[in-house]
């Protein structure tokens, strides 16, 4: 049953005009737009990730007109009516502007290569990707949504960690977020995480480094502390490689280093692996499943879907 | 102010700027006004060089106490300890920070700051807790988890994280009090607890007020503003709920008197421990993942929900 697969970067199609060029900041290599959105925001030359929104992201990820948003009306209160320079509802309204976007995390449900899924995806652009109350309820959403539907989650972090300006509030979204991947775990729903450039703080050290499977993009910098706060520590200069994704994958800290154009293709097949193992367990329903060539178990179509994936106009880049 | 944010305007013409200038000014003011000494006082005496330390607690708390150490995968971290301790004619698990008292145990203890094995430590103290039904009693008194190279290549970010799951996932009754600092993810990890207790004169924060103060002010000099600014007193956590119970500490503070505070903390204990044991195991795992569940704080379709 092979399928055909389109690839879905909506923003791309009906847009021919001029669109400008951005230049590699590791290699300096002057790149098209064009030629950069196709190649899903990764120059092609040195593989550099470009940091991209989460709109972008569920664009790559979630097949065309699949996506729907969960817990979109939730919005940041102010519980600790917190003003530093400026006041924190003020920061929200800026990062709702610059993003488009109504908080640091969304979250849906999609198909992923005709695959059910829970998305959840964090925006570093949106206070820099900070948890707060709204991140850590849409991911308590997003679980109970999994739970509900039996679709596995799929979370891509991109976060400095916990949002200082609602304090205690937002430290113990840690918390919650780890009871929710608890309740998961008993449900036995697979959790993916996804590491992006930055992943650090309070959501490294909760939900994202809790996922059973986790994955990171190549480059990105994933740590606890960061740099600074450990080179202010130490009174030392770190190395540019400290906690980037590389280091992490040496250290056994994750699991596979996957590069953005495969990354939809990967998680499919992770995904497919994992539940693939629940059709096993079952014993005598994957035997049926596995006699009756119409309803095969989710494992065999994985493996259908990855071998449809077959395309040789999209050549992964050189490493 | 809320009038003028609703005025109708023309195209191209931002009131934005306008009223965040008006509204900081007006909060400015406000906190001209309000200064409170006192939550300096809290954080000065949070960190007081004398105040009583985990070790301290033990001893006035249990007649008898083995430690136990070692994460069985790397090393010992003293800045954790934990082990058997002797309660009300039976056994409890006692975790926690320990600071150092003098200068040699400071730079032993790593002034407190876990590593990585440390939280593998308490994971697995907390799951042989869990198998022969101990209560987990875990006190709580750090700036944070180390910020370090070596801490970071053993992974000091999952160390956390499944610490925090570990304890979301005990069958066991767990109490936490926060008897000093509670600074960052490097003590909720150790906070994630059917009761979260906390001492009159403890903090605990998201953020130590001098890194805040470094961020958001660019200036570590602001650290009394931003202490003020991230609500870190025992009042006002208890007021956003953020912990069960407030104890009060001895006269001046719990440094004046170690076995005073160790004998209100002893009483919170048992009084908290006789309720979670009345519960099924299952309903108190249950009743402890929906209480952080309800941690937080938004708007949806316009109304606020706490």
């Amino acid at each position: 049953m092979a399928q055909k697969v389109s690839v879905d970067i909506s923003r791309r199609n009906g847009d021919t005009g001029f669109r400008g060029a951005e230049s590699c900041p590791a290699c300096k290599q002057l790149l098209s737009t064009e030629e950069l959105e196709a190649n899903y925001k990764v120059c092609p030359h040195c593989n550099y990730h470009f940091r991209i929104g989460a709109a972008e992201r569920v664009a790559q990820l979630a097949d065309r007109g699949t996506w729907n948003e969960i817990a979109a009306s939730l919005r940041s209160a102010d519980p600790l009516r917190f003003f530093d320079l400026r006041p924190y509802p003020d920061r929200i309204e800026e990062a709702e502007y610059d993003t488009g976007l109504p908080e640091a995390m969304i979250a849906g449900t999609c198909r992923i290569h005709k695959m059910d899924t829970v998305l959840a995806v964090m925006d570093f652009g949106f206070m820099g990707g900070s948890m707060g109350s709204v991140v850590g309820e849409k991911f308590w959403r997003a679980v109970d949504a999994a739970i509900e539907t039996r679709y596995p989650l799929v979370v891509v972090c991109a976060s400095g960690g916990a949002r200082m300006q609602e304090g205690i509030i937002s430290l113990l979204q840690m918390a919650k977020t780890t009871c929710a991947v608890e309740m998961l775990g008993e449900a036995a729903v697979p959790f993916v995480s996804v590491l992006t450039d930055p992943t650090t703080g309070g959501v490294m050290a909760s939900f994202a480094t809790l996922a059973d499977v986790v994955i990171a993009e190549p480059g990105s910098l994933l740590c606890f502390s960061g740099p600074r706060v450990i080179e202010q520590t130490i009174k030392e200069k770190l190395p540019a490689d400290f906690g980037r994704a590389e280091k992490n994958l040496d250290h056994g800290q994750i699991d596979m280093i996957v590069s953005r154009p495969e990354l939809k293709d990967r998680l499919v097949q992770v995904l497919g692996m994992l539940e693939g193992g629940v059709a096993c367990a079952i014993g005598p329903l994957w035997e049926e499943e596995k006699s009756s060539p119409g309803r095969r178990g989710a494992l065999a179509e994985a493996i259908d879907r990855i071998k449809a994936l077959a395309n040789p106009s999209r050549r992964s880049p050189k490493k | 102010m809320t009038e003028l944010k609703r005025l109708p305007t023309l195209p191209g013409v931002h009131l934005r700027n306008e009223i965040a200038k008006i509204s900081h000014r007006l909060i400015e003011l406000n906190h001209d006004r309000r200064l409170d000494k006192n939550v300096w006082d809290k954080v000065e005496l949070a960190r007081h060089p004398e105040r009583p330390y985990t070790l301290d607690y033990i001893h006035h708390m249990f007649p008898g106490f083995i430690e136990l150490r070692g994460d069985r995968c790397f090393a010992d971290d003293p800045a954790i300890i934990g082990g058997l301790a002797a309660y009300m004619g039976r056994t409890i698990m006692v975790i926690g920070h320990q600071k150092g008292r003098d200068l040699a145990a400071r730079a032993r203890r790593n002034f407190g700051m876990p590593r990585p094995e440390g939280y593998r430590k308490a994971q697995r103290l907390m799951n042989l807790a869990n198998k022969f039904g101990i209560p987990v009693l875990t006190l709580i008194d750090t700036a944070g988890a180390y910020p370090g190279v070596a801490a970071e290549e053993r992974g000091q970010a999952a160390a956390i994280s499944q610490s925090l799951l570990c304890m979301a996932r005990l069958d066991v009754p767990t109490v936490a009090v926060i008897i000093g600092e509670g600074g960052s993810g490097g003590a909720l990890a150790l906070a994630l607890a059917d009761r979260v207790i906390m001492l009159e004169n403890a903090i605990y924060s998201v953020i130590s007020p001098e890194s805040c103060a470094a961020i958001l002010w660019k200036d570590a000099e602001e650290a009394h503003l931003a202490a003020q600014t991230l609500r870190l007193t025992s009042a006002n956590l208890s007021e956003l709920g953020a912990v069960d119970a407030v104890l009060p500490e001895p006269r001046g503070g719990a440094h004046r008197d170690h076995a005073a505070a160790a004998s209100i903390i002893k009483q919170a204990l048992e009084e908290n421990l006789r309720e979670l044991e009345a519960m099924h195991p299952q309903a108190r795992k249950r009743q402890r993942l929906e209480k952080f569940r309800q941690m937080g704080v938004w708007s949806e379709g316009g109304l606020t929900l706490f």
